[in-house]
């Protein structure tokens, strides 16, 4: 039955897809708050904020794409509740497939709904004035920070699409993530903070995940901020995982 | 039912469906039956074709095209087959519905009140459904609440009151329980239900007129 664990995902990662791009309001629902965000910042805060040499846009680019990311897991909260809801998800669970598909599916369609989103981010910061002199090997570092921080985020979002018992209280959960960046040196340089909000604010995952993403953009060396980034990454994403299939088992079982 | 369907586990007792044990070999029991939910688990954004075409591939099943069309066919959906589902009436939902838990010839196939909150019409159409799938050597399970739908349906007809099964048998065997039949006359006026079926053009429209008078008490 495992065997089948790569087509059956396939099948339904085909099905979970065309969910995205049947409804493109999803996707553009998710980019339209970065986006005016953006506006906001670079068009009129952004006057006042002194980031040095670095042009604004330049500056608070990477905390808008994990702001994009934050706002695009909802999704997958709300269409697997939608699943769990419609019963479809025991249509599934009752059929002789490899069982977690269903959920490697709704993790796929993550992934590739919130590239799209985040390249349309890029597309209009680069509209905006965004420039990078960043090689190939930035750029496919970037992506892959920002794919792994999706997938640790996304992991979390089945956590409430599974036991969530509203739609809206599906969705809830992204409110927190959407905003970590105001907390972080995501807009503003975390050195004008206030001592305990400065220490908040370096020590959160947001910071260095941005730090790190910022210095690739501008060809500068990432020093250890990589480190503390993946770290953080990769520790949302096992936590995150081993809580969303332990969900998973008590729903299936 | 859910727990038949290897769903939840049960508290006490063993169930076999097909001769697999439902807590012993529960990826068995998956590959022999078929569950369709009393709300019509089907895809509401992919068309009818597309859900159809998703159990077949799910199902490991050749030529998934040729499987959808053919149910599409069967169930008389062909011409709504690329239309999405959120388009689609209660009715072509539940058939629909039923022709994915057709897909691979599961040898039991659990319906779970699949006529409810249907109009008389949709009804039929779904009676004639499982009709059908009995003929074709399925086992099917099927609950309701509609005691009229048990009995032109069931072959086997278990009643269950506050959680058991308190009779099981044939609906003959049934009968037996009852004091025996006392015939008396009354004139019959038509029912509601045959006059809908009468006005809107459809169903056993010889019946609905002949069975104007007669009957039994």
């Amino acid at each position: 039955m495992t065997a089948y664990f790569f087509s059956d995902t396939a099948a339904l990662t085909g099905r979970t897809l065309r969910h995205v791009t049947r409804s493109m309001d999803t996707i553009i629902t998710t980019v339209i708050t970065p986006v005016a965000m953006m506006l906001m910042f670079v068009y009129v805060f952004g006057g006042a904020i002194d980031t040095g040499s670095v042009s604004y846009v330049n500056y608070m680019l990477p905390g808008i794409l994990l702001m994009t990311i934050a706002s695009g897991i909802s999704y997958t909260a709300y269409r697997l509740f939608i699943d769990v809801q419609s019963g479809i998800f025991e249509r599934f669970q009752s059929m002789p497939i490899a069982r977690s598909g269903v959920l490697w599916a709704h993790v796929v369609t993550s992934l590739v709904a919130n590239l799209i989103a985040l390249v349309l981010v890029v597309g209009v910061a680069l509209l905006m004035g965004f420039r990078s002199g960043a090689g190939v090997s930035a750029w496919l570092a970037v992506a892959g920070i920002l794919l792994l921080f999706t997938l640790a985020l996304t992991w979390l979002a089945v956590i409430p699409g599974l036991s969530a018992s509203s739609v809206e209280g599906a969705g809830a959960f992204a409110y927190p993530l959407i905003f970590l960046p105001f907390v972080s040196s995501a807009f503003v340089p975390t050195r004008t903070m206030p001592g305990p909000v400065r220490w908040f604010a370096e020590h959160q995952p947001v910071t260095s995940i941005v730090n790190t993403i910022r210095s690739l953009f501008a060809r500068q060396s990432v020093g250890d901020d990589i480190w503390t980034a993946l770290a953080w990454c990769l520790g949302i994403l096992v936590v995150a995982y081993v809580f969303a299939m332990a969900v998973y088992r008590r729903k299936i079982a | 039912m859910r727990i038949l369907a290897t769903l939840l586990k049960a508290d006490a007792g063993t169930a076999t469906v097909h001769g697999f044990d439902v807590a012993e070999q529960p990826a068995d029991v998956r590959e022999s039956i078929s569950l369709t939910g009393q709300f019509a688990a089907v895809d509401e954004i992919l068309s009818g074709r597309e859900n159809l075409v998703l159990v077949a591939r799910l199902r490991h099943l050749k030529d998934p095209g040729a499987i959808a069309d053919d149910l599409l066919r069967r169930f008389s959906l062909t011409d709504a087959g690329l239309r999405k589902v959120s388009m689609y009436s209660g009715g072509m939902r539940r058939r629909l519905d039923i022709a994915m838990s057709l897909i691979g010839a599961p040898s039991v196939i659990f319906l779970d009140e699949p006529t409810a909150g249907l109009d008389p019409e949709a009804r039929i159409g779904v009676w004639h459904a499982v009709r059908e799938l009995a003929e074709y050597g399925t086992t099917v399970l099927l609950t309701t609440q509609y005691l009229d739908e048990a009995e032109q349906l069931a072959d086997r007809i278990a009643i269950l009151h506050q959680g058991r099964i308190i009779v099981n048998g044939t609906l003959s065997e049934l009968k037996q329980l009852f004091p025996p039949a006392k015939v008396e006359y009354v004139e019959k006026q038509p029912t509601l239900e045959e006059i809908f079926l009468a006005v809107i053009g459809s169903g056993d429209k010889s019946e609905a007129t002949s069975r104007t008078a007669g009957g039994q008490g």
